[in-house]
């Protein structure tokens, strides 16, 4: 049975159709899920995409937070439910606790908008063991808020835990720290992300081929869960 | 009518980086005294009857900061206070 993944839009959404895409060439059926849904159709995982839900306004995602959508998606994950956010859907995890720390604006206060290379360093998760520890793999990155800030506590958490998914690697595009581009939550089913693997999984018009890894990686943990 | 005012300011060990490029330009002003800038947000909130700190508490933990990175207060103000704020 093909797996169904969602994609939310909410207002101010950007990369819900690239994310749509992504998960259809990876080999799955996008299922559009709308920010005022009560419940999310059944999907088997959800991908909440970049952007700038609800302008942005007051923090980055967190109005979003509070979409009535959410409330069924956080439900979802702490059930286990593959969830990867991208860029406003990191900021949206945030927000919504799902996973810890915040993400500010880039120390250098530019928007960054260039291909990035990562280095994977945790491959347990819902969302990346399709790739290899250490891998190191090319993606855009495109962001204004995206410097990762945590308590230092947090932070040495998340490394003890292994539970630093990336890091941006030749140059920190936004002076996040300890160089942290993903993370994810002590179950492995959510992954936030602040580059784009959606932007990355055909060679008209990525980089790389390397983001289409995030949505084959689901794909496989899907089969191997039981139903 | 009354209303309640939320500041949120961003925590002492958290970097603000736009405080700090304002208070890179001031120097082409000429003020060459400011040690530094930070910079928050306040809002405003009218409560249709009478205004509410414990539930302006709570919507400002809630929605108004995240507590990971920025504080808040709440406090009362008149109405006239706001005019002050504009002049």
């Amino acid at each position: 049975m093909t797996a169904r993944v969602g994609v939310v839009t909410f207002p101010g959404s950007l990369d819900d159709g690239d994310a749509a895409r992504a998960v259809r060439i990876a080999g799955a059926e996008p299922v559009r899920l709308w920010h005022g849904d009560a419940e999310l159709h059944g999907v088997d995982a959800v991908v909440l995409p970049g952007g700038f839900s609800y302008g942005d306004y007051l923090r980055c995602g967190a109005i979003a937070r509070f979409a009535p959508v959410m409330e069924r998606v956080v439900d979802a994950a702490q059930g286990g439910l593959p969830v990867l956010g991208i860029c406003n859907g990191f900021q949206i995890l945030c927000e919504a606790h799902l996973l810890p720390g915040a993400l500010t604006r880039n120390q250098h206060l530019h928007f960054r908008n260039r291909d990035q290379v990562l280095r994977v360093e945790s491959t347990g998760t819902a969302w990346t063991n399709a790739f290899q520890a250490g891998q190191e793999i090319l993606i855009p990155v495109k962001n204004g808020e995206g410097c990762y800030v945590a308590d230092t506590a947090t932070l040495d958490e998340l490394e003890g835990e292994g539970r630093v998914v990336a890091r941006y690697v030749g140059g920190n595009p936004n002076g996040s720290q300890r160089d942290i581009a993903a993370i994810t939550n002590p179950a492995g089913n959510v992954v936030g992300i602040m580059p784009h693997p959606e932007h990355a999984v055909e060679a008209l018009t990525g980089p790389s081929l390397d983001g289409l890894g995030f949505f084959t990686s689901v794909l496989k943990h899907l089969v191997g869960t039981p139903a | 009518m009354p209303r309640v005012v939320v500041d949120v300011m961003l925590k002492p060990e958290i970097l603000d980086p736009q405080g700090q490029a304002v208070a890179n330009a001031l120097p082409r002003l000429g003020v060459s005294d400011v040690a530094s800038v930070r910079i928050g947000r306040r809002i405003e909130i009218e409560f249709t009857g009478e205004p509410d700190l414990d539930r302006a508490r709570e919507i400002a933990d809630k929605l108004l900061a995240n507590p990971v990175i920025e504080d808040f207060t709440v406090r009362v103000v008149e109405a006239d206070e706001t005019v002050d704020a504009h002049q």
